[in-house]
């Protein structure tokens, strides 16, 4: 702990002990969520339909698949730091805050690697005719 | 002027609700939505479509158009559509009051009156869009 400055005092004493490359990330991905999520929901919007055919074939295309895997990383990193300031914030014990942090960490990355396998195995297997 | 019986901070229930308190909380909230319900439907959605046509025909089944199905399905595929209605809003509004946290995080839109103008557009301008895009699906046939 600083031993001078009211800066150094202060420093590290937040409930999460750091903060400034968290919160730059969290900036950063909200622009990428903005950006692909206008994309995303134009995309669904001007598609014929929902129906398998249409879904599979746009997302085999690069140019959907590619945006699609980078929505998933975005938001998924996104959620991941959003609900760790609310684990954080609301879970004040250590016994629960740990366990609820791992989690959270094996759920976002969880749903990013299972989503971008699944856009990556129709675009590399082609949708069915 | 120092009453006995003035509050301290930070004392959440008995703070005055302003609009910007509300687009504040409302932000952290449509977020915990967006995280726990909109992602998992679009990893299952994905999911099914990676899987083939009869995985892609279950999930529609039982998210979008129980179709000849019936029973069960008929009340998950309404209350998947209130979940849509409920995730849309949620994104409005959690991107239009982040897009007024990144005005306020340069320092900008702190004077009371345009704070407050500002926190309420995000209200406003959450419940328009999904109006919109509720009626240009319903419009286009998108939710059967």
């Amino acid at each position: 702990m600083g031993n001078g400055t009211q800066i150094g005092r202060v420093r590290g004493l937040g409930s999460a002990k750091e903060g400034a490359h968290h919160w730059i990330a969290q900036r950063l991905t909200a622009i990428g969520n903005l950006l692909l999520m206008l994309w995303f929901i134009g995309s669904l919007l001007v598609m014929p339909d929902l129906s398998y055919a249409s879904v599979s074939q746009w997302l085999s295309s690069p140019l959907a698949a590619v945006p699609m895997i980078l929505l998933l990383v975005s938001t998924c990193w996104h959620l991941r730091l959003g609900l760790q300031v609310f684990i954080e914030d609301y879970v004040h014990e250590a016994s629960g805050k740990l366990p609820l942090l791992i989690l959270l960490n094996f759920y976002a990355i969880g749903a990013a690697a299972l989503g971008t396998f699944a856009v990556l195995k129709l675009a590399f297997t082609g949708a069915a005719a | 002027m120092a009453g006995a019986d003035r509050p301290l901070s930070p004392h959440l229930q008995i703070w005055k609700w302003g609009p910007a308190m509300a687009a504040s909380i409302a932000h952290r909230a449509t977020g915990t939505i967006l995280a726990l319900v909109g992602i998992p439907v679009l990893v299952w959605w994905l999911l099914a479509a990676a899987a083939g046509a009869e995985s892609y025909g279950t999930f529609r089944t039982w998210v979008i158009d129980a179709g000849e199905a019936g029973g069960l399905a008929v009340l998950t595929t309404i209350l998947f559509k209130l979940a849509a209605i409920v995730v849309a809003w949620s994104f409005f509004q959690h991107m239009l009051s982040g897009l007024r946290h990144l005005v306020l995080d340069m320092g900008a839109g702190y004077e009371l009156k345009a704070n407050r103008t500002v926190a309420l557009l995000t209200f406003v301008g959450s419940i328009i869009l999904t109006l919109l895009l509720v009626a240009f699906v319903a419009m286009r046939g998108l939710g059967s």
